[in-house]
């Protein structure tokens, strides 16, 4: 795949503090791209610099072939832009919202019409099209200007932390929609500090960590760089005492979490096969056993603190 | 092009033109500021009314503009026009065709009064025509250069604008003509847009002028150009300032 986005030393100085670290990354033509990183550490930056609202100090952004640094007028007309703290005109209704997007990327009239009602009905909001925004919900902001931003059906969408402080319905509705457009083949730069939310929809992710880019890979691959914090859950029909279990030597530690005994390992394998053995000679019953791979959210720490976390509160299903 | 400016201006109808600050600053301000001048003296009708629209004409047409980016900063709607495929051009000229269009409306009334109760006479209508459509462009373009600190308080911007524009009537010929303040006065007075639209309304309505009207209309023109020119280079500069507040 062609990649649509291009990005090559990427700097944003304010000042004297580097808020974007000369930031070089590719996203090709149908993906879903994660931009992930803890608050202050560039990502909104980023995303402002890439659709042309905030010039770089230093660096280069291709989107969609266009130079957005020198022409972003023309490669704005192709995409869509959801801001991070981004409001509809409240003193408008959600009709005359829809209508001032389409004026603004030039549409006519009668396309505005059909793609206003269209976005509206998908959005459940057609029934709610000539209250003021003032009078929405949050979520209903939200889809309202999620819902601006596709008026001009955009071969790329950037979304940045879209379902922010939303309510579940909303939340489902605008992670719906993303995979719906992507399916179709829109590209989806996704900009979240939410990990299991980029765990769920994105092919690939990138980690942004003061202003650096740390970690570029598909999800699983990054968690696969977490070995050491994979591990074996298993629960018995009785209590077993933990440190029965840690003495085998492919275990590094044990937690107890509930009714189930959790035994980090580098080797699940082979761990297995010592707990059924186990489980045989004391006679106890295994009534499951899963292995645990490492979390996204685990990478995303282990990334952003700069060290690597052997420990996990919650483990994800390999 | 055209139809985004529209589009931009036909939004700021919609939401500014009836926002308190516009209101207050606006319209209420200079008719008080008017009254409290004309009431109880004993000047001719006929002489208060480049006055009249001349104020009408400053105090409106740079009455929304100071107050549209400073509100969408707040509200959080400034950066949706952002992404849009506009220029700052596009984006500006919006907010001044509406500044412009507020000034063309709202000068209809003391135009009616000042032709249709103070008997003022039609002795030049292109310099009449001249003085409303320059000056309410001028005033427009002047409030667009005093909304480009970046702030998120209309009540800030607001200030500063009458801070500059207050001054500005008192040696404009609004009151007095040019032509009978002191030397240093009418020096001052140069520096002035106002005393330029003044100028050429007096002349619109056959009285005696110091200016001539083509150099009030060139005055006006450069003015504006020059206001243009400046607000844009001060918004494109201070506009990742403005979306980080």
């Amino acid at each position: 795949m062609s990649p649509v986005i291009e990005v090559e030393g990427l700097t944003m100085r304010y000042g004297a503090r580097l808020a974007v670290d000369h930031v070089s990354f590719e996203v090709s033509a149908g993906e879903v791209f994660g931009f992930l990183g803890p608050n202050g550490a560039g990502k909104t930056t980023t995303q402002r610099m890439l659709p042309g609202v905030l010039p770089p100090s230093e660096g280069r952004a291709m989107v969609l072939g266009r130079n957005m640094v020198s022409n972003p007028v023309a490669a704005k007309a192709a995409i869509g832009v959801v801001p991070e703290i981004a409001n509809p005109y409240l003193d408008m209704t959600g009709w005359q919202n829809m209508s001032l997007a389409g004026e603004l990327y030039g549409m006519p009239k009668a396309r505005i019409r059909s793609r206003t009602e269209e976005l509206l009905r998908q959005f459940e909001l057609w029934g709610r099209r000539d209250d003021l925004a003032k009078r929405y919900s949050k979520g209903m902001k939200q889809r309202l200007i999620l819902a601006m931003s596709l008026i001009h059906e955009p071969r790329m969408l950037f979304l940045d932390e879209p379902t922010a402080g939303l309510d579940v319905e909303s939340r489902r509705m605008i992670h719906g929609q993303v995979k719906d457009r992507a399916a179709r083949g829109t590209t989806v730069f996704y900009t979240t500090h939410n990990i299991e939310e980029a765990n769920v929809l994105c092919d690939r992710v990138g980690i942004i960590c003061k202003g650096k880019l740390v970690a570029l890979d598909t999800p699983e691959a990054l968690k696969s760089t977490l070995a050491s914090s994979q591990s074996v859950e298993v629960a018995f029909d009785e209590a077993v005492d933990l440190v029965a279990l840690e003495v085998f030597e492919e275990v590094t530690h044990g937690e107890k979490h509930g009714d189930k005994l959790r035994l980090y390992t580098a080797t699940p394998g082979e761990l297995i096969q010592h707990v059924v053995s186990f489980a045989q000679e004391r006679d106890v019953e295994i009534l499951s056993v899963n292995t645990l791979g490492p979390s996204l959210e685990e990478v995303f720490l282990s990334l952003s603190s700069g060290e690597r976390s052997d420990q996990s509160d919650d483990g994800g299903r390999s | 092009m055209i139809r985004k400016t529209w589009a931009i201006a036909k939004k700021n109808i919609r939401i500014y033109y009836l926002k308190g600050p516009v209101l207050i600053f606006g319209i209420l301000f200079p008719t008080f500021l008017f009254l409290a001048f004309a009431i109880g003296r004993n000047v001719p009708a006929e002489s208060l009314v480049p006055g009249l629209i001349g104020m009408a004409l400053f105090f409106t047409a740079s009455a929304t503009t100071p107050a549209i980016l400073p509100f969408e900063t707040r509200t959080r709607t400034l950066e949706r026009l952002l992404v849009a495929p506009l220029t700052l051009s596009t984006l500006i000229g919006g907010d001044v065709l509406s500044a412009l269009l507020y000034g063309l409306f709202l000068s209809a009334i003391p135009l009616a009064i000042s032709f249709g109760v103070l008997g003022a006479a039609f002795a030049q209508p292109a310099a009449l025509v001249a003085a409303i459509l320059l000056s309410s462009l001028c005033y427009a373009l002047m409030g667009t250069l005093l909304s480009s600190p970046p702030t998120d308080e209309p009540s800030s911007i607001m200030t500063l604008s009458n801070l500059v524009r207050l001054p500005l009537i008192f040696f404009s010929g609004v009151f007095v003509p040019v032509a009978q303040m002191p030397q240093w006065g009418q020096w001052l007075s140069r520096i002035s847009p106002l005393t330029y639209t003044t100028e050429l309304l007096r002349a619109g309505i056959g009285q005696e002028v110091q200016i001539g009207a083509w150099s009030c209309a060139v005055a006006l023109v450069g003015f504006s150009a020059a206001f243009w020119l400046i607000a844009l280079s001060l918004h494109r500069r201070n506009m990742s300032r403005r979306l980080a507040l």
